[in-house]
């Protein structure tokens, strides 16, 4: 996959001390960039091991299974992205999956057609966001402190609507369509494609994209330079909510069972996506294609260490590990970096115009 | 952080934009309507679910050797599922299969999906399953069954299309009835009594006590009366003050039945600690680790349980069993169980393990779960 560079404008105000730096530049072209290459070389080589090394990873089937099982993590990191890179983060996607489900099943006990219920779910999901987004925006709420509230707020009304009960009548054409692949490749996996080419176009090739960048780097600069920074971060909200609801058609689809604890826990396999995929936590960082392989590597060692038997402890284990690498290493190069030039650079914001 | 605060004009005007989302979405709504309904779905459904498997069964057939068995509790490093999936280890040692336990940490139905698919990569022999969710593992269950694998819950039944055979611990019947009969004991057949539940919807409990209710019909229990229901929400704290509760409007109360695990903790250290230890008997279904102190202190004189041991070693051979061909998972099918002795599949294909276990202080130590 190409490593999509992330929009810097040529006329950047470091663009003298790029120069000056150019070796350094050279060699190094980009931290956003280098972790993302990092993370390729890292999915191509675990991808080599597990093929040789652990029986059944190449097969086929696998291989769906394994995109499969990464479908709603890959959707809801999308936006997610887009959330992080605003400098907010968005910790209610899964109770947002979760209530949507509980909304679906609750519906489809109540004898609405599947085809009306859907839109709805997606109006729950635009709904849930658009709250987030209204807390954060109009009261000026921290993101955190907002969506730690409503992860119980949307888990709780889950609960509230469906109670414990699980619907599992749900109609085979829908579900059979979550499962249908076409050789390896799941029917979902090119929604997810689609998704994916969507959400990377607005964020690496609109002004909308630059915009957000700017204001996860700047937000008082940005605000001066007119971004619309609380319009702009109240959508995304909102996008994050209905990607969520996206993501609980296809998870409710794929189990055949829509519950009021669907994907108990997703959000922080999303959010470590995304922190692995190289977007920095503190926003104005990171690109599509880095988290879409963030995501990917992640399936595939959880895959191919399940494969091979291996403890779930441990498997929590390198994950995590992973995890405080992906911290780590931003870090450790800005260090590096700071003692090779001489001059501070600041070559890794993606500075807007 | 710095504080800035943009002007209103500048922030987002949302009302008419997000009007126009609400008004599309409404409009889609409109336009959806006459699609698929449940009532469709139903009534496509076919009315019976399709003969089981016509594969015949070979009574005779020797177990195989080197069969791979994979048990797929609800959740790893769970005591209970610890000591019922060594059961079918030590099972599958007798038979000279490899037995494994594999499984989530978090029990959730779409981890086990996850490892489904993996045992089937695996090309496991059978799968031998406690589900999280019933549904949620069938599509997965379905492609194990058909790449050959043999499938059997335990424990925790999935929808019997997604799986052979059903090893039941114990039927409901006969652990509403049990309990009635080891508290008759415990008191002499004579005095109040009072049932200690987990919520008042709670459907196993629900069901239990309803056999409780028709096993005091019978006539060896007419000095007997169950004079209150009381709910402790499976919560450690209310099901405490609800035992206090009931020893307070019924001081001359002789025994409590608590079938849930958490309500009979919490009855047990209420009881322990108050001086109606050993004159008020309390049984119900419990597990030895958490009530040892209690048979030991005199608090309770028994209690009981299925044994989870015998559950995953039953589950072992019923899983050998149908990998070897004995057995298909049709009603009336007999497979011998190693030291278990022979069991017959009844209807649905289920098996059920057996009358529960009494946990007393002579035997307690001899479990550890």
């Amino acid at each position: 996959m190409p490593a999509e560079k992330p929009a810097r404008s040529p006329e950047t105000p470091a663009r003298s001390a790029e120069a000056t730096a150019e070796g350094a530049f050279g060699r190094l072209t980009g931290l956003a960039r280098r972790w993302e290459g990092l993370i390729l070389v890292l999915l191509v080589a675990v991808m080599l091991w597990a093929s040789f090394a652990v029986d059944g990873f190449a097969n086929p089937s696998n291989v769906s299974f394994l995109l499969l099982d990464t479908t709603e993590i890959a959707i809801m990191a999308l936006t997610m992205t887009l959330v992080i890179v605003a400098a907010e983060i968005d910790l209610s996607v899964a109770s947002t999956l979760g209530l949507s489900c509980a909304v679906l099943g609750w519906l489809w006990n109540a004898g609405l057609a599947i085809e009306t219920i859907m839109p709805i779910c997606l109006l729950v999901g635009a709904l849930c966001g658009a709250v987030n987004g209204l807390l954060v925006t109009r009261l000026g709420l921290p993101s955190l402190a907002v969506t730690i509230g409503t992860f119980a707020l949307y888990r709780g009304l889950a609960y509230v609507i469906l109670g414990d009960q699980a619907v599992a009548d749900l109609p085979p054409a829908y579900t059979g369509l979550a499962t249908q692949t076409f050789g390896p490749i799941p029917l979902v996996t090119v929604l997810v494609a689609i998704l994916a080419a969507l959400a990377a176009v607005v964020l690496h090739a609109t002004g909308l994209g630059r915009s957000i960048f700017a204001l996860g780097s700047n937000e008082e600069a940005a605000f001066f330079a007119g971004v619309r920074v609380k319009r702009i971060k109240f959508w995304l909200f909102t996008a994050s909510g209905v990607f969520a609801s996206l993501a609980s058609l296809v998870y409710t689809f794929r189990y055949a069972s829509a519950r009021a604890d669907n994907g108990v826990g997703l959000e922080l396999a999303v959010v470590a996506a995304v922190l692995l995929g190289g977007v920095s936590i503190f926003g104005g960082r990171g690109s599509l294609p880095g988290v879409l392989m963030a995501v990917l590597l992640l399936g595939v060692v959880r895959n191919a260490l399940i494969l091979a038997d291996v403890a779930n402890e441990v498997l929590n284990f390198v994950t995590g590990l992973l995890l405080v690498a992906s911290v780590l290493a931003p870090n450790l190069g800005a260090v590096w970096r700071r003692r090779t030039t001489r001059r501070s650079v600041r070559l890794e914001g993606n500075t807007p115009r | 952080m710095t504080t800035f605060t943009p002007s209103r004009r500048r922030g987002a005007r949302l009302g008419p934009r997000f009007g126009v989302v609400l008004a599309t979405g409404l409009a889609l709504l409109a336009t959806a309507c006459g699609g698929t309904t449940r009532d469709d779905v139903a009534a496509s459904q076919p009315a019976v679910p399709a003969a089981s498997a016509a594969a015949s069964a070979d009574p005779g057939a020797p177990l195989k050797q080197g069969l791979k068995i994979a048990f797929l509790p609800k959740q790893v490093n769970n005591p209970y599922f610890t000591v019922s999936d060594t059961g079918g280890a030590d099972a599958g040692k007798e038979f000279g299969a490899e037995v494994k336990e594999v499984g989530p940490s978090d029990a959730s139905a779409s981890s086990q999906v996850s490892y489904i698919n993996t045992l089937i990569q695996q090309k496991q022999d059978a799968i031998v399953i406690s589900a999280n969710d019933p549904n949620a593992v069938v599509p997965a269950l379905k492609q194990a069954m058909a790449a050959g694998i043999k499938v059997v819950s335990y424990d925790s039944d999935v929808a019997p299309e997604g799986r052979h055979l059903f090893i039941n611990q114990a039927s409901a019947e006969d652990l509403g009835r049990t309990q009635v009969q080891l508290l008759a004991e415990q008191i002499g057949h004579k005095g109040k009594i009072a049932v200690l539940s987990a919520t008042p919807n709670a459907t196993n409990q629900n069901t239990w006590i309803e056999f409780m209710q028709d096993e005091l019909k019978k006539p060896e229990y007419k000095d007997m009366e169950l004079v209150k229901i009381a709910y402790g929400n499976d919560d450690d704290q209310k099901s405490f003050t609800e035992t206090q509760g009931l020893l307070r409007s019924y001081p001359d109360l002789k025994g409590i039945i608590s079938p849930t695990t958490v309500g009979i903790a919490a009855a047990a250290r209420y009881l322990s600690d108050s001086p109606y230890k050993g004159k008020v008997k309390l049984t119900g279904l419990g597990t030895p680790n958490q009530l040892r102190k209690f048979v030991k202190d005199g608090t309770i004189d028994g209690f009981e349980l299925w044994s989870p041991g015998d559950l995953g070693y039953l589950a072992s051979y019923a899983a050998a069993a149908l990998a070897s061909g004995q057995i298909t998972g049709a009603e009336g099918e007999k497979f011998k169980a190693g030291r278990l002795g022979e069991y017959t599949i009844g209807a649905n294909g289920e098996v059920l393990l057996g009358k529960p276990t009494v946990f007393t202080k002579d035997n307690i130590d001899d479990f550890d779960f």
